[in-house]
């Protein structure tokens, strides 16, 4: 049983021009299930973080539904959507602006809590929980956001996501503002919690490298349309679609030799391409 | 690995209230000693309200227009008899009072406005918007005379209607502010944390406007109070009411009389007025300080970067093959009285027609070495030490003229944003033909050339390109215009920032293949400042890695890669995702299993 079902997704924005409007995604249909990470994959513009936003209620949805644990969320109200605010959180790309600069990360942290319900003193109790799950010391609750580095924010914004226990973490480009160390070492962070709490996450990335060691199962998106969705090692090792396959070439990799070898398949996947008329991405594969 | 979460970095004293850095700039802490004379002042006239209230009435007939200091009146007696002093001290409350009126009003009108209409935008925006606009277009003055003609000169109504025209100020402020920070991420995160909207406005929102809003609370307060002045000074006042304006207005008509009455009410205003607009002034810089608000230094022109102590005799030159060669660079920024090293003792090698790849990550000083070497560095850097050879010639010693001279002959640029760096106000045509036509090349010549250099970076329509302003064309086509104007002046060497960075992964694997392609077809140099590795794995021969502003290691790129020798370095590498590391499908497991209802975790 899926814990989060995309289905026929279509969000639409109204365009420049009177009467046309922009397809930001076009008829997607996804699932995610209990503990796993699936990874949504694509190049500026493939809508991956426009359908993060529409399961978070934060994008308008055209047409298509968003079932959570069986019921559908899509059209909910803010005020009905309240009580999905313990089950499904975020983290966003940009951890300088998703943090309030002007808060304690006390207050930051203590701020789902507390509307929630809960009490001064027992969200302060679970705010140095929340600090120690993260990795940061305790004596970082009474100091401001702005005081902290790049790595140090997203673990706030972690730490946040995770203060009321959800089931699913939308994760908005989590690591692509930060350092190549620092990345690794946030990635691992995601991992363990995961490993510790079973919660889900829906990864967005552009980065195929970080979704393929994060993720458990793979989407692809372009332009908008699923192109390939399917197990990780599958989409990313065997490739069904020209697309993922393009991508998966076109991003580098660190060893000279081998990135001299891919940079010649993929002139050759070029010329291939060149030579033969491209097929339409109609394929929407939905692995059971 | 704890570098990034060690309990110094989390010690940096960087916490000073607001409050405290209002009142350390020394112009608003003289605002706040006038501001303090004024409030016990009004203490004063409310104590002699209680105590004496008649004091400022009492006319001494005996004694009209007395100078200062007789008969035991301070400031003399007006060509009424009556103390001075006494009624300046009691005007105070009547005109404080005439100004907490028409703040109140615009606070209680702006406020709420502003902060909705920006929060939400759309229809009730417009409504607001629409009616601050019409309130804005009324000659204020004009009205507030129709209003104190036609509905009496009680100063309730003035100062309401005072409060009203000023209440659109107050809206566009914090509408601008609020619709600034609308779309915030930490928006977002409070909407799906579950909070309320006037949650949202109350804890997130307020909190940004609240700056601002303390500085045109105290420039409103000022024109209030002139206001109020002007209007008793006109006559247009409540006569039953001591105001410094109604005094100002006796001290005028008493002029041939009492040449020095006029004066003190003056004073009193102007105290009053300075105390407001000066802690204004100081509130304003200490929120620009808090905010980090410092401007982006400007670059320098050469003339100003500190020259190499001349004793410092520089060491042989380098080999033949080394086209750039820099030795032992220190960079440095005045921080107080020290100076903080952004690059420390640097030095690489660029082999001729090679590519050297500056890894490092963010702070690691890599842009500082470019920027060193472009002769771009920001006017307070200081160039400490080192030797930079180009081409067989030592430049840091030449005159500045000469050196930015020789470095823009053999030195191009590409940068890492390709949209900030081309003028939106010019055709990408314009832009890429000006500089050839600098160099004394004809404007027809000069557009051809731009036109074939366009099409060899793989654009297929240059006519069009030419003719088109940068918003109307991708990232990716941008990033290929700046490379067709760096190397259209055929330098010997390319400086690249990043130049792939804010680009999809299919367009940069294209534009690093136009940068191999265009290094072989000009025969250029290329330095390529990355921290992707892969992106160096991609293009470079040699590669030097940067840390704290060092050299850590540098290396022919197989070795780097294959074989690195710093600890560094290693760590760097095992950084990357690892690849062969794939997660399976996840599989059901009847491990941690978590209630719905509770929250809890069972096993």
């Amino acid at each position: 049983m899926s814990l989060l079902e995309i289905d026929d997704l279509v969000v639409r924005y109204p365009g420049r021009r009177r009467g046309r409007k922009f397809t930001a995604v076009d008829h997607v249909t996804l699932d995610v299930r209990p503990h796993e990470t699936v990874g949504l994959v694509g190049e500026s513009g493939s809508g991956k973080t426009t359908i993060g936003r529409a399961v978070l209620g934060l994008a308008p949805v055209t047409s298509g539904r968003i079932r959570y644990d069986g019921k559908e969320i899509q059209s909910l109200s803010r005020a009905q959507r309240r009580p999905l605010a313990a089950r499904i959180q975020v983290v966003f790309q940009d951890p300088y602006t998703s943090l309030n600069p002007a808060m304690t990360v006390e207050d930051i942290l203590s701020e789902p809590l507390r509307a929630a319900g809960w009490t001064r003193s027992t969200a302060r109790g679970r705010v140095v929980e929340l600090l120690d799950q993260v990795g940061l010391p305790t004596g970082a609750a009474d100091r401001f956001a702005r005081e902290f580095s790049g790595g140090q924010r997203q673990r706030v914004a972690i730490a946040r996501a995770l203060a009321l226990e959800p089931e699913l973490v939308v994760c908005d480009e989590p690591v692509s503002a930060l350092d190549l160390s620092t990345q690794d070492r946030v990635l691992q962070l995601l991992v363990d919690i995961q490993e510790r709490t079973g919660v889900a996450y829906l990864f967005v990335s552009h980065d195929i490298g970080v979704v393929r060691h994060i993720s458990h199962r793979v989407a692809v998106l372009q332009q908008g349309r699923l192109v390939e969705f399917g197990p990780c090692a599958q989409v990313t090792s065997r490739p069904e679609h020209a697309f993922t396959e393009e991508l998966l070439l076109a991003s580098p990799v660190a060893d000279p030799a081998r990135q001299r070898e891919r940079r010649a398949l993929r002139q050759a996947q070029r010329e291939h391409v060149s030579t033969t008329p491209m097929s339409p991405i109609t394929i929407q594969r939905r692995v059971p | 690995m704890s570098i990034e979460i060690s309990a110094q970095a989390l010690d940096a004293p960087t916490r000073t209230s607001t409050f405290r850095l209002i009142l350390r700039n020394p112009l608003s802490r003289v605002g706040v000693v006038l501001l303090v004379l004024v409030l016990c002042a009004l203490v004063a006239a409310i104590i002699m309200d209680w105590v004496a209230p008649d004091a400022p009435w009492h006319a001494d007939l005996y004694h009209l227009n007395e100078a200062p200091g007789t008969n035991g009146h301070f400031l003399g007696t007006d060509s009424g008899g009556r103390d001075v002093l006494a009624r300046l001290v009691v005007a105070t409350k009547a005109t404080m009072f005439s100004g907490v009126i028409a703040l109140t009003v615009a606070m209680l009108l702006g406020l709420p406005g502003g902060l909705v209409a920006g929060y939400y935008g759309g229809r009730v925006d417009m409504v607001l918007d629409w009616l601050s606009s019409l309130v804005m277009s009324l000659p204020s003055i004009v009205v507030l005379l129709a209003i104190v003609s036609s509905l009496g000169t009680s100063m309730w109504i003035s100062m309401t209607a005072l409060g009203c025209m000023m209440a659109p100020a107050v809206f566009r402020l914090l509408r601008a502010q609020v619709h600034a920070v609308r779309n915030d991420l930490y928006i977002d995160a409070a909407k799906v944390a579950g909070l309320s909207d006037t949650r949202i406005i109350a804890r997130h929102v307020f909190r940004v406007v609240r700056g601002p809003l303390v500085l045109m609370v105290s420039v409103m307060a000022g024109v209030a109070i002139t206001v109020q002045t002007g209007l008793d000074f006109l006559g247009l006042g409540d006569a039953t009411t001591i105001t410094w304006g109604g005094m100002l207005g006796e001290g005028f008509a008493a002029m041939s009389a009492n040449d020095i009455l006029f004066v003190w009410p003056g004073l009193a205003m102007a105290v009053t007025v300075a105390a407001f607009f000066l802690i204004a002034s100081g509130a304003r810089d200490a929120l620009q300080h808090a905010d980090g608000g410092s401007s982006t230094p400007a670059r320098s022109t050469a003339t100003h970067l500190k020259p190499v102590p001349a004793s410092a005799q520089a060491a042989a030159p380098p080999g033949e093959d080394e086209i750039l060669t820099v030795r032992n660079l220190t960079v440095g920024y005045p921080s107080g009285e020290d100076v903080t090293e952004v690059v420390r003792g640097a030095s690489l090698t660029l082999r001729s027609g090679h590519t050297l790849g500056l890894v490092g990550e963010s702070g690691s000083g890599k842009t500082q070495t470019a920027f060193a070497l472009l002769d771009l560095l920001p006017r307070q850097a200081m160039l400490m030490e080192g030797e930079v050879w180009l081409d067989g010639t030592e430049i840091l010693r030449l005159a500045p003229r000469e050196r930015t001279k020789r470095v823009r002959e053999a030195i191009a640029y590409v940068p890492q944003e390709p949209m900030s760096n081309l003028d939106p106000t010019f055709t990408i045509g314009f832009q890429l033909v000006e500089p050839l036509r600098a160099r004394g090349i004809g404007r027809a010549e000069a557009r051809e050339r731009a036109a074939t250099l366009l099409a060899r970076m793989g654009i297929r329509d240059p006519e069009r390109v030419m003719r088109s302003y940068p918003h109307q064309i991708s990232g990716g086509m941008a990033q290929r215009v700046l490379i067709a104007g760096a190397v259209s002046t055929e330098p010997r060497i390319l400086i690249a920032d990043e130049p792939t960075t804010a680009l999809d992964v299919t367009v940069q694997s294209e534009i690093l293949d136009l940068l191999r392609g265009v290094q072989e077809e000009f025969g250029m140099s290329i330095i390529l400042v990355s921290h992707d590795l892969g992106v160096i794995a991609d293009l470079c021969d040699d590669v030097a890695v940067m840390r704290n502003g060092q050299v850590v290691e540098t290396a022919s790129a197989e070795d780097f890669f294959a074989r690195p020798r710093h600890e560094y370095s290693r760590m760097l590498l095992d950084a990357v995702p690892d690849e062969n590391h794939v997660r399976p499908e996840y599989v059901e497991a009847p491990s941690p299993r978590r209630s719905a209802k509770t929250g809890e975790i069972h096993r």
